[in-house]
């Protein structure tokens, strides 16, 4: 935001330009969502580790108190009483935060829920460093790595408060498990309600054949601003939103490399086990083996402070993006 | 769905059948857990022919009864059970733990109908057994029951304690967890381990009704198992604590010179002594071969078989 928006930057499928963005929760927008699918299915049901105000299945609580079953301080027990209960039929959606779900109970999620494929829904709240004032002990910049090697687990990052409505219409139609990463901060609303999504698909959200950036979750919104930068040089890379990373979109990736010749993917995720690593893992096996970058958290621990700043140290930033993006550019000639 | 309602005396002779099984499983794998098996087997011969409500025909059956083994390690006494309840042939035992079997090391349930969540990583099973008890009661059905087995050194894993203060404050009285309380894990006895003591004090104290039984006088068995159903929905409006019955037992209960012995944990009988353990439970071959033709075919028959998976 404050960046004048490129006239020439071709906004695809509802998004909105950086200029007409205004801050919303993702882990609202799984609140309210919650209450109405629960309103159309009785299946659904809700569990939380004394987090339900963070999480906001407060409100889900207020309004089902019955399918809402508070399992107190315990991630590792609520993920199996969890499991339990998706044997009955029931869709069980449970929260707590990134780092406590696929860290405490990742044995659990693994020997338990993904390896006997088992319906639950696991909604993790806090994701990334943008926890900001917290600190280290609450941010989760571990939780896609350890999700994404589960071998039936679904994983998906919502950009923002349409596209987590979005995804959390479509989850009950999704069976086995999966895990859902929201944030903790206000972050753009860049897409609209126009925005579609389409499970293993990724989205095209801005146009063009300079290089192409990849990326999910509140990193989407410094993708889109890194192309507006970029525009104001005449340079005009295309934006593709990965909102699914596992399955992920194999042929939208291939097809950027083919036709924009340089990819930098952006992610508030360690470098090691994210989007970036699946990218170039696909990238190196093809016919299309162009200049990348990958931006992610570097191998540091973070700390306390304003999740801006804390982007900042690890590099997460439009104007980092765009720069990247120009040096792989300049790499590909 | 009727259970096979064995006598006392057929309970205690089908137990010995079921060690026979289970000793030559874990010998033909050359892998696997024999002594908590053993240990477990007097008290879970009774739940599962005389109590457990299934269909060994139709496993998914909705209104089951759900059985989860949280201590995975003691599979071969699981498929033993099952074996014995009719979900597939004894001969079936034989492919333990080999690369093309349902019966895997631990019980898997995306590989064997009748197996309900796969466990196998101590400490979990309990919690999801909860869970399968909270869901029966959701559904209106708190009369079905949710049976949970956990060893002893299991008890020493934090998320078994989350689960136990868990059901104690539900009140899930259609929750039955049962102990093989044999003081034996792999390091050693459990009291030098870590000791778990006091079990009785701890679960009261986690708001549970409490019993302690001997693993191995049937008669005590069957009183703990009615002792434990008659406090559930199933038999009036449920006593609102779930039950756990801690079954004093003795590791490689049956086969003497091997009882009581921490290493029987997970070492599987080499053929001599597979013959000497067969022989102390009273069964006499003349050699390993023909131990194993004892138990049939080694042939899927069960749920799923015919259509070839």
């Amino acid at each position: 935001m404050g960046i004048k928006t490129g006239t020439k930057v071709r906004y695809k499928n509802g998004i909105l330009p950086s200029s007409e963005w205004k801050l919303e929760l993702t882990r609202k927008a799984y609140g309210e969502m919650l209450v109405e699918l629960g309103e159309k299915n009785p299946n659904i049901i809700v569990l939380d580790a004394d987090l339900a105000e963070s999480t906001y299945t407060k409100f889900f609580r207020e309004k089902f108190p019955d399918r809402f079953i508070e399992c107190g301080i315990s991630e590792q027990d609520m993920m199996n009483t969890a499991a339990g209960l998706s044997t009955w039929g029931f869709i069980p959606f449970l929260s707590s935060y990134a780092i406590f779900l696929t860290g405490r109970a990742w044995d659990q999620m693994r020997n338990t829920i993904d390896y006997s494929n088992l319906n639950v829904k696991i909604a993790a709240a806090h994701g990334g460093i943008s926890v900001g004032k917290d600190g280290c002990s609450h941010q989760g910049m571990e939780d896609l790595g350890n999700t994404l090697s589960l071998v039936n687990m679904t994983v998906v990052v919502p950009a923002d408060y349409w596209e987590t409505r979005k995804v959390m219409e479509w989850i009950p139609t999704h069976k086995g498990p999966l895990y859902m990463r929201l944030g903790r901060e206000k972050v753009p609303m860049v897409t609209t309600e126009e925005t579609p999504f389409l499970p293993k698909k990724a989205i095209e959200v801005v146009e063009g054949s300079d290089g192409t950036f990849i990326s999910f979750g509140m990193m989407m919104s410094r993708a889109v601003q890194a192309a507006e930068l970029l525009a104001e040089e005449g340079i005009y890379s295309r934006v593709l939103n990965m909102p699914m990373i596992k399955p992920i979109d194999e042929e939208a990736i291939l097809e950027a490399a083919r036709t924009t010749g340089a990819i930098v993917t952006i992610e508030e995720h360690s470098i090691y086990g994210g989007l970036g690593s699946i990218v170039a893992r696909i990238l190196i096996q093809s016919k299309y083996r162009v200049p990348t970058r990958i931006i992610g958290i570097p191998d540091i621990y973070l700390r306390s402070g304003d999740p801006e700043e804390l982007l900042q140290i690890a590099g997460l930033t439009a104007q980092n993006a765009a720069n990247k993006m120009k040096e792989a550019l300049r790499e590909a000639g | 769905m009727p259970t096979l309602n064995l006598s006392k005396e057929e309970l205690i002779e089908r137990s010995r059948l079921i060690r026979h099984d289970i000793l030559i499983s874990v010998n033909a794998a050359q892998s696997g857990h024999p002594g908590g098996p053993l240990s477990a087997a007097d008290y879970h011969t009774a739940l599962w022919m005389n109590y457990l409500n299934v269909d060994p025909k139709n496993p998914y059956w909705e209104e089951r009864d759900r059985y989860l083994l949280s201590n995975g390690h003691c599979s071969a006494l699981n498929f033993a059970l099952m074996a014995h309840r009719g979900f597939f042939s004894r001969g079936y035992l034989l492919t333990f733990r080999s690369l093309n079997s349902r019966l895997q090391g631990h019980p898997s349930s995306v590989k064997l109908p009748g197996i309900e969540v796969g466990t196998g990583s101590l400490g979990q099973g309990l919690s999801v057994a909860h869970g399968m008890a909270l869901g029966a009661r959701m559904r209106g059905r708190p009369d079905i029951l949710s049976f949970c087995n956990c060893g002893d050194g299991e008890l020493q894993e934090g998320n078994i304690w989350e689960a136990v203060m868990h059901a104690g404050h539900r009140q899930t009285d259609n929750l039955i967890l049962s102990v093989d309380w044999n003081n034996a894990q792999i390091d050693g006895y459990v009291e030098n381990v870590k000791g778990v003591e006091p079990l009785v004090d701890k679960f009261e104290a986690f708001r549970w009704r409490v019993l302690v039984a001997d693993g191995h006088n049937m008669d005590e068995i069957i009183n703990a198992w009615e002792w434990a159903i008659d406090g559930t929905p199933r038999c009036g409006k449920g006593c609102g604590k779930p039950s756990v019955i801690l079954f004093k037992t003795v590791m490689m209960k049956g086969c003497p010179s091997f009882e009581n012995i921490p290493g029987w944990h997970g070492r599987p009988p080499k053929d001599d002594e597979l013959m000497i353990m067969l022989s102390e439970l009273g069964f006499k071959y003349t050699n390993v071969e023909e131990a194993r033709v004892s138990l049939g075919e080694p042939i899927y028959d069960g749920y799923g078989a015919e259509n070839g998976h």
